[in-house]
């Protein structure tokens, strides 16, 4: 039933492929992390200017993207990108045919996902700014770059870090669909393993103690950095 | 006009609808047994996580714990797979239940959502204002009492618009449940892109189902918290 000891490291067991699937896990959470909360700022500025449109594209890009299963958008991205990546090649004249690799893709996919759960995040702490803040950097002479850079961003940061960090978790839990897109990272190395040795049992625990190391170890991370952010503030 | 009609009816996107629509009740099959369920088991779970048995509030929070701290894909995984393939599992009576998809689909959303459900009713059951549990005592209410007209409608009521929010997610949940070889609403679409070929129609056809069936929850939400919080209503 159990064969743990096929967990050592080298030929004769999957250590060290366990050990490359979880850096590759995490390389893909912190990649679409860092490229939705990208994704999230520019949906917020959409939905704070006072713009209609904008608005309405942000807002159907969340509600859609939230509204429909993680999955669904992870095949859309895996199956339909190259044929929206060819089509667009296509305008510029190039015409051959072009397959993004599976990290990128992964890294579309679970990024459009998280960024609309930190949109709403950072749209809540940006909205919990106080508005005199703004009238008083700008009073002082303050151009709109350094308002965002030295008023508002310390700020956001302070307020949604919490929230992030839910996100983050979220992100991390996300990454195990990207297995159905064949990338090996510790889920699809799960499957591999257990295919071959005849043990699911092993391998999908093995699986599981893996997440929960990850989650538990970012969740002190996230901690850490909360307590350094909101220095000064007592809570 | 009639041409324009009949594009649209022999658009593929069209006909995938009605394809993916055949699963719509397999999606809501799943849902109709976990959600209840997974609602009954969270409230015990979380009486248990805030009762004054230390090893009973231990046990429930690392099952919390290992459930939020681990993806639904693999929970679904080790009940499919893993139980599966243990001898003893598949020679007793429980092999009736875990050869079928659906019901290790059902057991694992269960258990999924009991955890964060668990979690959310226990936040609300600690934010009771402890007067009120004091006015209920004082009026000679017991235990069970207590909890049936104090505890209970007071903290589900706080915690609906997070509930509401772990329901939806549980409709999204259901979409891994394909991934063990049942055929609902994700599973039906993969089906027709890998013979068709054309995975955006396939794809936003169910999209839009799910965007429908959530769409739905949420006012089954919106409905709940206006019919349990009459004292916020405008006056009428």
């Amino acid at each position: 039933m159990f064969k743990f000891d096929k967990l050592v490291f080298g030929d004769a067991g999957w250590g060290d492929e366990f050990l490359i699937a979880t850096l590759m896990t995490l390389l893909v959470s912190i990649l679409s992390m860092g490229l939705g909360l990208f994704l999230a700022i520019i949906t917020v500025w959409a939905k704070i200017i006072q713009n209609r449109i904008t608005r309405f594209i942000a807002n159907f890009y969340t509600t859609v993207i939230r509204g429909v299963p993680e999955l669904l958008v992870i095949y859309l991205i895996f199956f339909g990108g190259n044929a929206v990546v060819m089509s667009i090649a296509k305008v510029f004249g190039y015409n051959k045919y072009i397959e993004l690799n599976a990290l990128t893709i992964a890294t579309i996919a679970i990024a459009v996902i998280s960024a609309t759960y930190s949109s709403e995040v950072l749209r809540a702490s940006y909205l919990a700014i106080s508005k005199g803040q703004i009238e008083a950097a700008r009073a002082l002479g303050m151009n709109k770059f350094s308002i965002f850079f030295k008023v508002i961003s310390p700020q956001v940061i302070r307020h949604a870090l919490p929230g992030i960090g839910n996100v983050w978790q979220i992100t991390l839990k996300d990454t195990s669909l990207i297995s159905v897109t064949g990338l090996v990272e510790i889920m699809r190395q799960s499957r591999i393993s257990s295919n071959v040795e005849h043990s699911p049992l092993t391998f999908l625990i093995t699986a599981a103690i893996l997440y929960l190391c990850l989650t538990t170890i970012s969740g002190r991370v996230f901690k850490t950095l909360e307590v350094n952010y909101s220095k000064g503030f007592s809570t | 006009m009639i041409e324009f009609l009949n594009s649209i009816q022999n658009s593929l996107i069209y006909k995938n609808f009605f394809l993916v629509l055949s699963g719509l009740d397999n999606t809501i099959l799943l849902l109709l047994i976990s959600l209840p369920l997974g609602f009954v088991l969270a409230l015990l779970f979380a009486l248990g996580r805030v009762s004054k048995i230390t090893l009973l509030s231990r046990t429930i929070a690392s099952y919390i714990f290992i459930i939020r701290g681990t993806p639904l894909l693999v929970q679904i995984y080790l009940i499919y797979f893993g139980l599966g393939s243990v001898k003893f599992i598949r020679e007793s009576f429980l092999w009736y239940a875990l050869k079928e998809p659906f019901w290790c689909g059902v057991i694992a959303l269960t258990i999924n959502t009991v955890a964060y459900g668990a979690e959310i009713f226990r936040g609300g059951i600690q934010s009771i204002e402890k007067s009120q549990v004091e006015s209920g005592l004082s009026l000679g209410f017991g235990k069970f009492l207590l909890l049936r007209k104090i505890i209970l409608p007071i903290a589900i009521r706080k915690v609906l618009p997070s509930y509401g929010n772990e329901l939806i997610l549980m409709v999204k949940a259901t979409s891994l449940v394909s991934l063990t070889t049942y055929m609902e609403m994700t599973g039906i679409a993969r089906k027709i892109m890998a013979k068709t070929f054309a995975p955006v129609e396939a794809f936003i056809a169910a999209g839009i189902l799910y965007l429908f069936l959530n769409f739905l929850m949420v006012q089954f939400v919106k409905y709940l918290e206006w019919k349990y919080n009459p004292h916020l209503r405008l006056s009428n």
